[in-house]
């Protein structure tokens, strides 16, 4: 376990280097690439200074690792304020997003998986079939524009943007992004509980469980569940991962302040320091996901722990 | 670090391609097989067909300039004048969702074939040459791998901007790492073979053993693989596109005319509905041929 | 060794119920779906008394295996089926039940271990845990009772240090070990019947050994009625009285293991005990009988053995010869054993 822990910390400096490189080196100019052709010397002198971009490659490398590492990302060339205090802001409504698309797509995605393997060839198999199939091809933020027009325009059932103040008026703004979010999730853990769940039905141990008298509702639960669900921690990662890229369309099309909403705004804007806050943001992110994942599968499989 | 599959192609994709090297397919029995096995094979068949004949003659297709706007127009429902009406700028929603149609053709058809090409160099080059080289580039690409594809677009774009070709910079890029795992697998596997061994003893240069003799035998995977994706890379490009960062307003693709229709929401449903409709068959089919594309060229065992 | 009182059955089985413990009629099972069915076992019959050990010895594919999930319910059942038959136990037909009373009977009255330890527990249980639901599934009993009894059964199948063991997990036990808990996993509630079905097969010669000692005592101690199913006939000469044969899903002979031995009827059996090898031996190449068992479905006439069998007649291809009693022991299914007694 602590080598897994250990090799996080080269990974993150890979990744880090990577977005340096790809920041740096990549695009040309940044100075121009904000500012325009038309900018005044004067400007751009300007913003190369006010963005650290004034000094030698090697030592924009090495701010860049030391201010990751103290949380300095600099400040908005649009407003002034820190990145910092920008990211802060909205980090805590993506979570929110994520984690709650993540709760209910795991709610809907097993059951209906588990459903459809145990009732394979019939109903709830073919229904999941179809489900994944096409929870693959719908686009997120399709999906979400359709629940917008449909239950917030026109039913009026749930507000049409914003985050929400106060703990029931956010979960009620959180309920449309998280349902799109959680049935694409959903199709995916479902297809993947399906495939899991069926395979363990056919091991030994199934056997034995139903040799010992257990009754099939306690053979599924008891025995062939928890085994099935080992290998699903692996897809479970991905998934949340696909989740927090697919936040990032969602937010924009219910108007939630988030992460990806604020990334793609200061690209749109070309706002440098915040594109790279925000860029950095997510790949630290996503090393985060992948590492938790490691570690949960350490601490599920007992033949992995007791060695 | 646990390597993380990246997010590949359709579900089904998430199995190992990695080992099976297929059989040679040979005929049109084989080609006619692939298709129409099954309805839904047909019907996928059917609409990639539709699409490919609207991308390619959309010019003479389209009622209307897609650009042309016109404030007498704004907002109208379906009509006879305007199948799907028109958007808040009053162009003509068919004609925006007929040129779309191109640009998903195209980001579709040229991303995966370019990610194709330079994912098979580098995932060739890891594993052909192993040692530091191999686990430099493994290093690298399994990091990538970690990141779903829509970040890794959009940080990319971050970067790089909105012209066309950044954008096919950014899709391929995208996919790259894929390609790269499955093409040094497949060379992994390949390398054992005798008839490396031997080409290398009759005294064959390095780079015609490669091209000769090893990229034959790991295409069928990279083929597979690369139909598998065409759905991923319009899907992607129509992500980029509503977000923005993708085909720039004015020109029409469907993920900006969601997006535009998503500023008129108390205008008119249509060009959301319409455009997203298409995202989902299109894609869907494209999945639906690539899956039957893979039962050929590298059947699973179990469903 | 004294066993505790709660494993040991009072009174003598036989007395429970009159006439045999487990008796088989004409049982055959198909799979696929009806109309191209293959039959996989066909017209199976044979009876076990109280307290016997009884075995069934063939090849794979000779439908042995399957005769034993039939008896526990256990066929896959969308793929196979139940075509004809009974099966009593104590005079109770087994496949009339309503389907949700099985699970009561097995572990209960009917217990059965199977052939690989390896893959048969649950990875992720305790075999405290996986021991105890056995027992838990039908008897209720007192957390603190329960652990003694557990104890008790890892004691009686000799697995060492039985209080530390309990929250040990199954890869942490050798094959051997594994099958021990196996089997005390199925004698845990006193079953009446065990049916063990290759239980040996996947260990070393000597841990072999060890696991059939540990049933000769389960038969003893607990007085269990017991079915083992093997492909080793030395296997089955080691704990059982009686032996049936079985080849291509059928039964060709059925005689106590002496008489087995000593004068076998029918063609397929000879043939095994030849191909068992001696240590005398001066050849060195083994015998085998010629040709390959039928694939199921495959003879659709006649005596399954006969395109292999050197005794062969005409009738035997033409009539399907039933389980015909050779001796009042002996039981043969073979027109020329028949005959040659008359």
């Amino acid at each position: 376990m602590l080598y897994r822990l250990a090799d996080a910390i080269p990974t993150i400096w890979l990744v880090l280097t990577l977005v340096f490189i790809a920041m740096r080196i990549l695009p040309g100019d940044p100075a121009i690439a904000a500012l325009g052709d038309g900018a005044l010397p004067e400007q751009l002198a300007e913003f190369r200074e006010k963005m650290g971009l004034n000094v030698p490659i090697w030592q924009q490398y090495f701010n860049f690792l030391i201010g990751t590492l103290t949380l300095d990302f600099g400040k908005s060339y649009m407003n002034g304020a820190p990145v910092l205090d920008l990211i802060a802001r909205n980090l805590p409504y993506t979570i929110q997003l994520t984690v709650a698309a993540m709760i209910l797509g795991t709610v809907i995605g097993i059951p209906f998986g588990v459903l459809a393997a145990v009732r394979r060839g019939k109903l709830p198999d073919s229904g999941m079939r179809i489900f994944s199939l096409v929870g693959y091809a719908v686009p997120d933020f399709y999906l979400g524009a359709l629940f917008l027009i449909g239950f917030a325009l026109n039913l009026r059932w749930f507000p049409i943007n914003g985050a929400g103040s106060g703990f029931f008026d956010i979960l009620h703004h959180l309920f449309l992004p998280a349902l799109t979010l959680a049935l694409v999730k959903a199709a995916f853990i479902g297809r993947l509980t399906r495939a899991s769940v069926l395979e363990v039905l056919g091991k030994d141990y199934v056997r034995t469980a139903r040799a010992k008298g257990a009754r099939e509702n306690r053979v599924i639960y008891r025995h062939a569940l928890r085994n099935a669900l080992l290998p699903l921690a692996t897809g479970m990662g991905l998934s949340l991962l696909a989740t927090l890229s697919g936040s990032v369309a969602v937010e924009l099309v219910f108007n939630r302040p988030g992460i990806g909403r604020l990334l793609i705004q200061s690209i749109t804007e070309r706002d440098y320091g915040v594109i790279q806050g925000g860029v950095v943001v997510f790949a630290l992110l996503v090393v985060f996901v992948n590492l938790m994942m490691d570690l949960l599968y350490v601490v599920i499989d007992p033949r992995i722990r007791v060695k | 670090m646990t390597i993380l599959p990246g997010s590949v192609g359709t579900l089904s994709a998430l199995d190992d391609v990695e080992h099976a090297i297929a059989p040679e397919p040979s005929g049109t029995a084989l080609l006619k097989d692939m298709f129409f096995g099954q309805a839904s094979t047909i019907f996928a068949f059917s609409v990639v067909v539709i699409f490919l004949l609207v991308a390619i003659l959309a010019p003479w297709l389209a009622p209307y300039d897609p650009l042309a706007q016109s404030v007498l127009s704004i907002n109208k429902q379906p009509s006879w004048a305007h199948w799907l009406g028109t958007d808040q700028f009053g162009r003509d929603v068919l004609s925006r969702m007929i040129h779309g149609s191109r640009n998903s053709l195209l980001f579709g058809l040229i991303s995966p074939a370019l990610a194709a090409f330079f994912g098979t160099i580098l995932g060739v080059t890891a594993g052909y040459f192993g040692g530091v080289v191999d686990r430099v580039i493994s290093r690298v690409v399994d990091l990538l791998l970690a990141f779903p594809e829509l970040l890794l677009a959009i940080m990319i774009a971050a970067v790089l901007g909105g012209a066309f070709w950044n954008i096919i910079a950014v899709i391929t890029v995208a996919f790259i790492p894929g390609f790269a795992r499955v093409a040094r697998a497949s060379t992994l596997a390949v390398k054992q073979e005798p008839y490396i061994e031997a080409a290398v003893a009759v005294g064959l240069r390095t780079p015609t053993i490669i091209i000769r003799h090893v990229i034959p035998n790991i295409s069928a995977p990279i083929l597979v693989l690369m139909t598998l994706w065409v759905a991923s890379a319009i899907r992607l490009e129509a992500s980029l596109s509503f977000l923005g960062i993708g085909t720039r307003a004015p020109n029409p693709s469907w993920g900006n005319i969601i997006r535009d229709g998503l500023n008129n929401l108390f205008g008119s449903p249509w060009p959301i509905i319409a455009a997203g409709f298409a995202i989902t068959c299109v894609v869907l089919s494209f999945n639906l041929m690539g899956d039957a594309v893979r039962d050929v060229l590298d059947p699973e065992t179990t469903r | 060794m004294t066993v505790a009182p709660s494993l040991s059955r009072q009174q003598p089985v036989a007395s429970v119920h009159p006439g045999p413990l487990l008796n088989v009629e004409d049982l055959s099972i198909e799979f696929g779906p009806k109309g191209t069915a293959v039959r996989v076992v066909e017209g199976v019959s044979f009876s076990i008394d109280a307290g016997a050990a009884v075995g069934i010895v063939g090849e794979s594919g000779s439908g042995k295996s399957m005769t034993s999930l039939a008896v526990m319910g256990l066929i896959p059942s969308p793929p196979g089926r139940i075509a004809t038959g009974r099966i009593l136990f104590e005079g109770v037909d087994l496949l009339g039940l309503p389907r949700s009373r099985m699970p009561e009977i097995r572990g209960r009255d009917i217990a059965m271990i199977f052939q690989e330890p390896m893959s048969s527990l649950n990875p992720v249980m305790t075999i405290g845990d996986q021991i105890g639901e056995a027992i838990k599934l039908h008897e209720k009993m007192g957390r603190e009772e329960r652990r003694q009894r557990i104890i008790e059964l890892l004691k009686l199948v000799g697995i060492p240090d039985p209080e530390r063991r309990l929250g040990a997990y199954p890869h942490q036990f050798s094959g051997g070990m594994r099958q021990r808990v196996m089997i005390a996993m199925a004698v845990a509630c006193n079953p009446k019947l065990l049916i063990a079905d290759e239980p040996t097969t996947a260990l070393d010669v000597t841990i072999q050994a060890q696991v059939l000692e540990l049933m000769h005592k389960i038969r003893r101690t607990l007085n269990t009625t017991i079915l083992l199913i093997s492909h080793d006939l030395g296997v089955i000469a080691d704990v059982c009285e009686r032996v049936i044969v079985m080849y291509a899903g059928r039964v060709v002979e059925d005689a106590d293991v002496k008489t087995i031995f000593r004068s076998p009827k029918h063609p397929y059996t000879r043939g095994l005990l030849q191909s068992i090898p001696r240590l005398k031996d001066e050849n060195t190449r083994l015998y085998q009988i010629p040709g390959m068992v039928p694939l199921p479905g495959t003879i659709k006439q006649g005596c399954p053995f006969f395109p292999r069998c050197p005794d062969r007649i005409d009738k035997c291809a033409l009539e399907t010869p039933p389980l015909l009693e050779i001796t009042p022991r002996q039981k043969a299914a073979c027109w020329v054993a028949a005959e040659a007694t008359s």
